[in-house]
This record gives C-alpha cells, structure tokens and sequence, in this order.
C-alpha cells in the first residue's frame, strides 16, 4: 500500500492480517448484495475479465495510430474525439466526453486528476497506481518538469507545458507527436510504440533500433 | 469540502513511484470492488460524485493510509449503509437479514458491455451559457464543506475559457442529492505564475474544467 506507515500505524493487529480483513469484508459486501438481489456475480466476474484482457492501452494505441496516419481522422479525432474514436469499434465505448489534446513542437500536454482518479478508461484500462497515488496528484500541477523528469521526460525549456485538470467529467487522451523514423509504417506497427504514458503526457514514444 | 483528497500543489509526498509491469489489480478483492461498484452505478443505486464524496469524508489520515481500492470499499460501505441499501448489522454479519430494495435494473452478462460505458453527463441546459471561448473568468474564493469539483489551488484565480462542453449535470448539487442541476461546463487555463506565483515557470500552463457556478466575469 502506498504512502502506508507502520510507525502512523495505530492499528492493533498485523499487516497480513489487515489484508485479509479487506477482503473478509469485500466479500461480506459481495454476498449481501448479491442475496439482496442489487448485483450478479457473473457479472461482476465479466466486468473483472473485460479489464484484465480487452479494456486497455492498446485501445488507445490504436486511435493514436490512426491519427498518426490518416490526416482525415486526426482531424475528426481533434474536432470531436468522441465521435472520432465512435467509428472504430473498440471493446469499450467512451461515453460522450473524449478531448484529444495534441503535442506540438511548441506545447506538451499531461493530463492529473487532482482531486480524485479521473482518467480515459475506456480507451488506456485501468488507471496505473502512480496516476492515482499523492506524489503524482500533488507535483503535476506544481513542478510538471520535475514530474516529467522522474519519468524520464525531458523537455527543451522553452517546449510550454500544459497541465489538464480533469476536475469534471471530460476526459483527455494526448495525441503524442510522431517519431521521426517511422515513415511508411503500418498502423500496427505505429501502434507498437504508443505506450500508454505517452497518452497521459508522462512519456514520448520513442523508435528502439 | 476543503480535505486530503484535493492535492493538487501540496509538498511532501515524495517522488512518483512507477512500478513496471503493473498487473491490473493486484489483488482479486480489488477486481471485486471495481465491477462492484460499475454493478451498482448500472442499476442507478447512485452516483459517482456520491462515491467521491464518501471517500472525501474518510478521516484524513485514513484516506492517506489505505489503498486505493480499500478507499472505493470503504466508500461503497458507507454508501450502501446511508442510501439503506443494507444494514450495518447485515455488513457485519456477511448476510443479508432483510430483503432488498428494488432497482430500476440490474447489470447482467448479457448487458455486461453496457456496464463498462461510460454514461451521458450531458444535461438539457436551463438558459444561454454565461461565457464564451476566449472571456477572461475568476474562479470564486468558495470553501463548501460538502463536495465541489474546484480544486483549492485554483480558487480565487484570474483565467480564460478555452472550451465550453456544454450543459452537464452539477457534482455539487448531485452529492447532496438535490439533483442534477445542470450547469455549462469549461476548460478555463491558468498561467502557472497567477496560480503560484511570480517565481513559478512561465512556460507552464495549467487548467481545470470548472462549471459556471464556479466562476465571475474578470
């Protein structure tokens, strides 16, 4: 657990045991709710699957490059990311609040949820733990260059960056620029480097020889 | 409400950790909780700024010392409890002692897809927006002890409308349960020195997406 700590920790019982106790009470919620008939548990177990094998990056990897090949749909995808993303039948549909936010040689973008987890699920999964952890919360909005560099990222210092707050129901992907070196690649091939933090503003999609 | 969860610009918290290969949960309970709470978000039981809420309400120290999914469990108790979904005794026995209430409808596999998207927050308007794209706005100095969506660094706070998303139903409103209340959405953007002053990087922009009852003509 992050941020967890033992000497805070005023808890009479052990680490181990504190785990087992969620899930003693995970699973007492499980069961009232299901005998009082609220949710299925198959359900529930097609909602886990569903997240650990279809809803992912990869999803979004894909509208990337789509967007990096055809100039019609980058526009579309720009213009109304929503609709754009609609057209290509993905595992899971978006909603209605998708913003793409496209990387200039002038401005990057990264995208925090300050406030809580607000992130594009439907087309990058399940949020990682650092999106969601108090470090990256916190610093995102206060030092974006020190966040970046912890991730590698280094940026000219006259490149603008632009920090998206997703404080209400829209959602952001950033369209990351495209690697030199690439020219002529397939979609598929294109999709194999957008990595998942590069759709966040936490990474740039790099060509490894 | 003025607590831990608003982060945004507060020290201490140490480096961003990044662990490779993340699995999507780390734990099966934490899968459990996840489909748990899109189950009872399908069947309208309520709202995702009422899961908000409740996490915001977990003690300080609580919310900064348990996981991120012990925070949705511990929030989804609470909601089940104060919405009289079931009881605490019913919790604590790990069975249901009374029947249910009854849903407008229930997630199944057969509808399992429909779980997983998200819904509409769009909502009719109630009258003509109050701004448009590229007006200069102040964010108001309100500190509600209930549910907003304007983070505390940036109230009180000089910007522009980049965006306007359209009518959308008001979190404020909805956590309290006094109804959607629909209210225009924008992106406003901040130059990072009126958010944290004239030392900060120029070259840094920052914005939120406020709606209008958040902001003033500047």
């Amino acid at each position: 657990m992050a941020g967890h700590d033992h000497k805070d920790h005023d808890h009479d019982h052990e680490h181990g045991s504190e785990l087992s106790e969620t899930q003693l009470r995970v699973r007492a919620l499980e069961t009232v709710l299901t005998e009082k008939g609220y949710i299925d548990p198959a359900a529930l177990d097609a909602i886990v699957e569903a997240y650990e094998t279809r809803v992912g990056p990869h999803n979004g990897a894909r509208v990337i490059a789509k967007a990096w090949s055809d100039p019609a749909f980058k526009k579309a995808l720009i213009e109304d990311a929503t609709k754009a993303v609609g057209t290509l039948g993905h595992a899971s549909r978006v909603g209605d609040h998708l913003v793409a936010i496209e990387n200039t040689p002038k401005t990057h973008n990264m995208v925090v949820c300050t406030l809580c987890s607000c992130y594009p699920w439907e087309i990058l999964g399940l949020p990682p733990v650092w999106y969601k952890s108090a470090p990256y919360r916190s610093r995102a909005v206060k030092d974006p260059r020190g966040v970046l560099a912890e991730f590698g990222v280094t940026l000219p210092k006259e490149t603008e960056i632009r920090v998206w707050d997703s404080t209400a129901e829209t959602r952001f992907l950033v369209l990351p620029m495209r690697p030199a070196g690439t020219e002529g690649w397939s979609e598929e091939k294109l999709a194999s480097i957008v990595t998942r933090n590069s759709m966040i503003g936490t990474g740039i999609p790099k060509v490894t020889p | 409400m003025n607590g831990v969860h608003d982060m945004g610009g507060m020290d201490g918290f140490g480096k961003v950790e990044v662990e490779p290969n993340e699995p999507p949960f780390h734990e099966a309970w934490e899968g459990r909780v996840l489909a748990m709470q899109r189950a009872m978000g399908y069947a309208g039981a309520w709202h995702i700024d009422h899961s908000r809420f409740a996490q915001e309400q977990l003690p300080a120290k609580v919310y900064l010392s348990v996981s991120y999914y012990q925070r949705w469990a511990l929030a989804m108790e609470r909601n089940v409890i104060e919405r009289g979904f079931a009881g605490a005794d019913e919790l604590a026995a790990g069975h249901a002692l009374r029947p249910g209430k009854t849903l407008k409808r229930i997630l199944t596999p057969a509808v399992v897809q429909d779980g997983l998207t998200r819904s509409s927050f769009f909502r009719q308007s109630q009258g003509p927006a109050r701004f448009k794209v590229g007006d200069p706005v102040r964010t108001k100095n309100i500190h509600p002890p209930t549910h907003t969506r304007l983070p505390r660094y940036a109230r009180g706070k000089l910007g522009k409308v980049e965006m306007c998303h359209g009518c959308h139903m008001y979190p404020d409103s909805v956590a309290v349960d006094q109804g959607d209340c629909p209210q225009w959405l924008y992106t406003v953007v901040f130059d990072s020195r009126e958010i944290w002053g004239p030392d900060a990087d120029p070259t840094v922009k920052i914005s939120i997406d406020a709606f209008e009852p958040y902001l003033d003509p500047a």
